[in-house]
């Protein structure tokens, strides 16, 4: 059964739209996936209103990001001089092959195989554990969702929620087989302390921790890490190296900007005040060696593009997703992409426009993602953008194309669409198989409309006239 | 050319003409019961908030809650000797059948439950992460509204390492049901002591 969360397949090459039919045979499974992101959706509602000044904040946010964004080279400069004078070793990655390299290079210097590393959507962007492991090393992932689709063979499915697809029972036999826990057991309870000693035993073996990184602050030089289990703490205090791995658009300029940023993020992603943990890396631990890895892989020349420049602006706290309508309906899965939902639909094309030429599409367009997004990206916007970009360059279906030129001629044509309407009156009233059928993308899961006695045109010239 | 003065010479060819930083209006959340609203906001996500009056109050809660026959390590002079003496110089691996850390934090934050502390605080870094309960102390007058003005305070003080800690450790990955003691503590205790001057 394709629902099957075991059942992902890596190497897919199927479109969004294939991917979402495969997710929503299970019609029961589409609604509870609805149903929960929408929950956390109404969370991040509660949270927002309770802050008089949360659209100023979200002011705030966008233009400290459009700072940021057209200061970035003197940004990355200071924050570079600044790390390095408080003992971090700072490497530049121009690719996503040259960041796994440097993360390489590092571990193998210490000569381990296995190392713990918290969430971190630009290692998932770079594929660094695939990397990793076919150089024999071993990349525990300990966030509890991240291990759970780990121990899957999945990707995650959502930016904050890894395993939001995944029922407790599931789980369950998914820790009984790797874990040895118990058949049957469907307790999160029990299972999340199942998993706090699997990774506990992790943490204390892991001499290398990788994490990604919140924020960068080109003032001081620190990074923020913001977790709520506590795991990018855990193994970094623990370990003898850590390597901090970050997009070269996550420096802000001061220390005083994190209030913005921190009260905006949690309260976006979760509904929550804050997360447990907001921790700031300065300086490594006595013995300790700190690396940060700033990565570029297609970052700098987006920044050169009027209309979608502003998508560097994400602090990925996975709003856009729990309110959009195709997301809860299709899985993060159906995105083939790290990052999912509309944010990753604008993300994707951009580092590579023919492999993820469907995403902008997988949109109806309706601006919920824009209207809660802490650092007010125009993602509808931009995903409208794409689909002409998409269109000039070809990489839109042939159907699609000629239907488009179809319609276009015949709007264009007054005489042939009147004509043409009337036709299409006269074959849905008299032979409606022609339309109704599996042919027509329109009549998948419609009913389509009754047919109307008259044109508008028609009625408007009887009723004129009449008076 | 390196892969530095590759990606410097992009950005730098593709930024956009500068945008100023905007003035930060901090809201006056002039909030008349800090203390009130930060045990709520530290209630709401899992963590406690008490309220005491004297060192010797927290001797009392920590005994009373905590059996004494586990290891404590107990950071804040003032509440005497509550634990032998631990050594930071060793592995902080050594620290993991540590039950109970009482540890001072420099401030509260009342919107969301936070406690600031820094790394000279923790004895050793891993310490607040790996303990299965964690106690902080804070002067109950030392409570801020909001972040701006936690950040305020803070200003460009220098540490090595700091952390906002709300809260026990927590997950609610499976199916959103919030579970508390992911990985580090399963408990978070604040007492904040109002000291008659």
């Amino acid at each position: 059964m394709s629902t099957d969360p075991n059942s992902f397949n890596h190497s897919t090459t199927s479109d969004h739209a294939t991917l979402a039919d495969k997710f929503n045979l299970d019609e029961p499974r589409v609604d509870w996936h609805d149903k929960t992101l929408w929950f956390i959706r109404n969370k991040r509602d509660k949270a927002a209103w309770q802050l008089p000044e949360w659209e100023q904040l979200r002011e705030s946010a966008s233009q400290i990001k459009n700072n940021v964004l057209s200061n970035l080279h003197s940004y990355l400069l200071q924050f570079e001089k600044n790390a390095q004078q408080n003992g971090i070793t700072v490497h530049w990655a121009a690719t996503a092959e040259e960041h796994n390299k440097i993360v390489h290079s590092i571990i193998q210097k210490t000569g381990i195989s296995q190392v713990v590393k918290s969430k971190s959507m630009l290692t998932e962007e770079c594929h660094l554990n695939e990397y990793l492991l076919t150089r024999g090393i071993e990349v525990i992932d300990t966030d509890l969702g991240e291990r759970i689709v780990q121990l899957a063979g999945e990707p995650p499915s959502h930016i904050v929620l890894p395993c939001i697809h995944w029922k407790k029972e599931e789980i369950g036999e998914l820790f009984s087989k790797h874990l040895g826990t118990p058949e049957g057991i469907s307790d999160p309870q029990f299972l999340t302390a199942a998993a706090r000693i699997h990774l506990r035993q992790r943490f204390m073996s892991s001499r290398l921790a990788i994490t990604g990184v919140n924020f960068a602050v080109a003032e001081t030089g620190e990074i923020v890490v913001c977790t709520n289990e506590g795991n990018a703490d855990l193994g970094v205090q623990l370990a003898d190296v850590h390597i901090a791995c970050m997009g070269i658009e996550k420096i802000i300029p001061q220390r005083k900007h994190l209030a913005i940023f921190l009260r905006l993020l949690a309260r976006s992603a979760t509904g929550q005040p804050i997360t447990t943990y907001s921790s700031h890396f300065q300086r490594p631990r006595k013995g300790q060696e700190m690396h940060i890895v700033l990565v570029d892989n297609g970052r700098s020349e987006r920044l050169g593009s009027n209309d979608f420049r502003n998508a560097l602006k994400c602090i990925r706290c996975g709003a856009c997703m729990n309110t959009c309508p195709v997301y809860r309906r299709s899985g993060g899965h159906s995105y083939h992409y790290a990052i999912a939902g509309p944010i990753g639909a604008i993300l994707a094309p951009g580092l590579d426009m023919k492999k993820h030429a469907d995403l902008p599409f997988a949109s109806t367009l309706c601006g919920s993602c824009s209207h809660v997004c802490p650092v007010k990206i125009d993602i509808h916007d931009q995903l409208y953008k794409w689909r002409q970009v998409l269109a000039k360059n070809n990489y839109i279906g042939r159907t699609k194309k000629a239907g488009i030129k179809g319609m276009a001629f015949i709007l264009s044509h007054p005489k042939l669409y009147t004509l043409a309407g009337a036709g299409a009156r006269w074959l849905m009233k008299h032979i409606p198989f022609v339309v109704n059928n599996k042919l027509n993308p329109w009549y998948k899961q419609r009913e389509m409309p009754d047919v109307p006695q008259q044109s508008f045109n028609g009625w408007y010239q009887q009723n004129r006239k009449s008076k | 050319m390196s892969s530095k003065e590759r990606i410097l010479e992009a950005v730098k060819k593709n930024q956009p003409t500068g945008l100023p930083l905007p003035a930060l209006a901090v809201s006056d959340h002039s909030a008349s019961d800090l203390v009130q609203q930060f045990i709520r906001a530290l209630g709401n996500i899992g963590g406690t908030a008490i309220e005491v009056e004297d060192w010797k109050d927290i001797t009392l809660h920590l005994t009373e809650r905590f059996s004494t026959d586990k290891r404590w390590v107990n950071l804040v002079p003032e509440l005497g000797n509550m634990s032998a003496a631990a050594n930071f110089e060793q592995h902080p691996h050594l620290l993991e059948n540590v039950t109970l850390s009482i540890l001072k934090g420099h401030f509260g934050v009342a919107e969301n439950g936070a406690v600031w502390i820094t790394d000279d605080c923790m004895g050793d870094r891993a310490l607040p992460f790996i303990c299965e309960h964690l106690a902080l102390v804070i002067h109950s007058n030392t409570i801020f509204p909001t972040l701006h003005n936690a950040y305020e305070h803070i200003g460009t003080s220098g540490y090595n390492f700091g952390t906002f800690i709300a809260g026990p450790s927590k997950t609610a990955d499976i199916e959103q049901s919030l579970v508390l003691g992911a990985h580090g503590p399963k408990s978070m205790t604040v007492f904040l002591l109002h000291l008659r001057s």
